[in-house]
């Protein structure tokens, strides 16, 4: 559903990531680790289609991702029905009642989001992912912010989205309990950029 | 579309969403220059439609970098980008949004602050079509400067700088309309170049608007 083929990704016109190469299929869930500033993000986001790769070539079928980075879109000021119902509209979809009872957010749905905790926000955030109908989900840190019992419904929801033939691709460093999943060290893939070893020192 | 067009709309009509701030700042610029000029009515009348056209446009100005600024601040631009809309659409909207929130009740409010200004009577249709026609350019264009500097932390002034000149032959063309319009005089020729003006933008910086939007969210 998703190939990445040795891809070159590159943030503030620095490379950071080179001949990265995998494959994602349907029911999969391959999640990605690698040391802070490792080039997760940016690899999630060229994959998004929010930046071209420097090389390489990305395949997937048309119309079949969806990203949510670290933050969550959400606006403060529309309560969490109107929040997930315009992105179900822009997405071309009407039902949000399941995406709500997955993320036990039913009794929530008519509270301003801005009124949320850190963590309704964040399972907010990720119940967009369900109401998009998109299958194959690419998420950075779905997991911060949220509680143990919050990950446990992030996992269960996970698995019956691959269950359903989607797929996953995921930053996290947390043990999701997702066994079946496939995981991608970027650390190997890490540019050698010469000249600069701290490349953070180019953002500052 | 219709979607991101009410939340859009939804979001200005809300607590904090600004949507009083562009026509209170109209209301304050036309209430104290008749203060600040003096009790002269007959120069009164002859600034009137400057006044009013040059506080329309600063009230625009003052609303622009809400209009990317908030959604990329919190994330949902990002998102936008990898919905199924594209960003040509996307600028479009937000760019009716804010005429819709920002320049029609400046251009519903003009005729009654134009009783401030003692304004010729035969004066208010053609300060209200001038309006009617140069807003939507001013919030388009405006909507290409919020894209430009939509990354920038405090790019207001930025924003201001490059926006401005951008608005000056909206600024002359409108007011031009306006006072033939008084003087009894014909307004094709200016209703034409301001029509066209706002044509032109509408037509074109949705394009360049997307493109410096994806630059932007590299």
């Amino acid at each position: 559903m998703l190939r990445a083929d040795d891809l070159s990704v590159a943030r503030g016109g620095l490379r950071v990531l080179d001949g990265v190469s995998f494959t994602l299929t349907s029911g999969e869930a391959l999640i990605l680790r690698g040391p802070n500033g490792a080039g997760k993000t940016t690899l999630l986001r060229t994959l998004a289609g929010l930046q071209p790769p420097l090389a390489g070539r990305i395949e997937s079928e048309p119309d079949a991702l969806v990203y949510a980075g670290h933050a969550d879109g959400i606006k403060s000021m529309l309560t969490v029905r109107e929040n997930l119902s315009f992105w179900a509209q822009v997405f071309g979809t009407s039902d949000i009642s399941a995406a709500l009872d997955a993320y036990e957010l039913t009794a929530l749905a008519d509270r301003p989001a801005g009124m949320l905790s850190a963590g309704q926000k964040r399972r907010l955030g990720l119940s967009r992912l369900l109401v998009t109908g998109r299958p194959v989900w690419i998420l950075d840190e779905p997991t911060v912010s949220l509680d143990t019992h919050a990950v446990s419904m992030f996992a269960r929801v996970v698995r019956d989205h691959l269950a359903e033939g989607g797929a996953a691709l995921m930053a996290t460093h947390i043990d999701l309990g997702l066994n079946e999943a496939r995981v991608l060290d970027v650390a190997p893939f890490r540019a050698k950029t010469p000249g600069i070893d701290e490349f953070d020192e180019a953002f500052l | 579309m219709i979607a991101l067009l009410m939340r859009d709309i939804r979001l200005a009509t809300r607590a904090g969403g600004g949507f009083g701030l562009g026509l209170a700042f109209f209301l304050i610029v036309v209430v104290l220059v008749p203060f600040g000029v003096g009790p002269q009515t007959d120069l009164l009348a002859r600034i009137a439609v400057g006044i009013l056209w040059i506080g329309a446009l600063l009230a625009c100005l003052l609303s622009l970098d809400r209009i990317f600024a908030l959604d990329f601040e919190d994330g949902s631009l990002d998102l936008l980008a990898t919905a199924p809309v594209p960003m040509e659409a996307v600028a479009v909207i937000k760019a009716l949004a804010h005429w819709l929130t920002t320049g029609l009740p400046l251009v519903l409010a003009a005729p009654l602050l134009g009783v401030l200004l003692s304004l010729p009577a035969d004066g208010y249709l053609p300060v209200v079509i001038s309006l009617l026609l140069g807003t939507p350019a001013l919030s388009m264009i405006g909507a290409f400067g919020a894209a430009l500097t939509v990354g920038l932390r405090r790019g207001g002034l930025l924003l201001s700088l490059l926006v401005l000149p951008l608005y000056v032959p909206t600024l002359i063309f409108g007011a031009e309309m306006a006072r033939r319009g008084i003087d009894g005089l014909d307004t094709t020729t200016p209703m034409l170049m301001l029509a066209g003006i706002t044509c032109g933008t509408i037509a074109l910086l949705p394009f360049a608007a997307a493109a410096v939007l994806r630059v932007n969210l590299r």
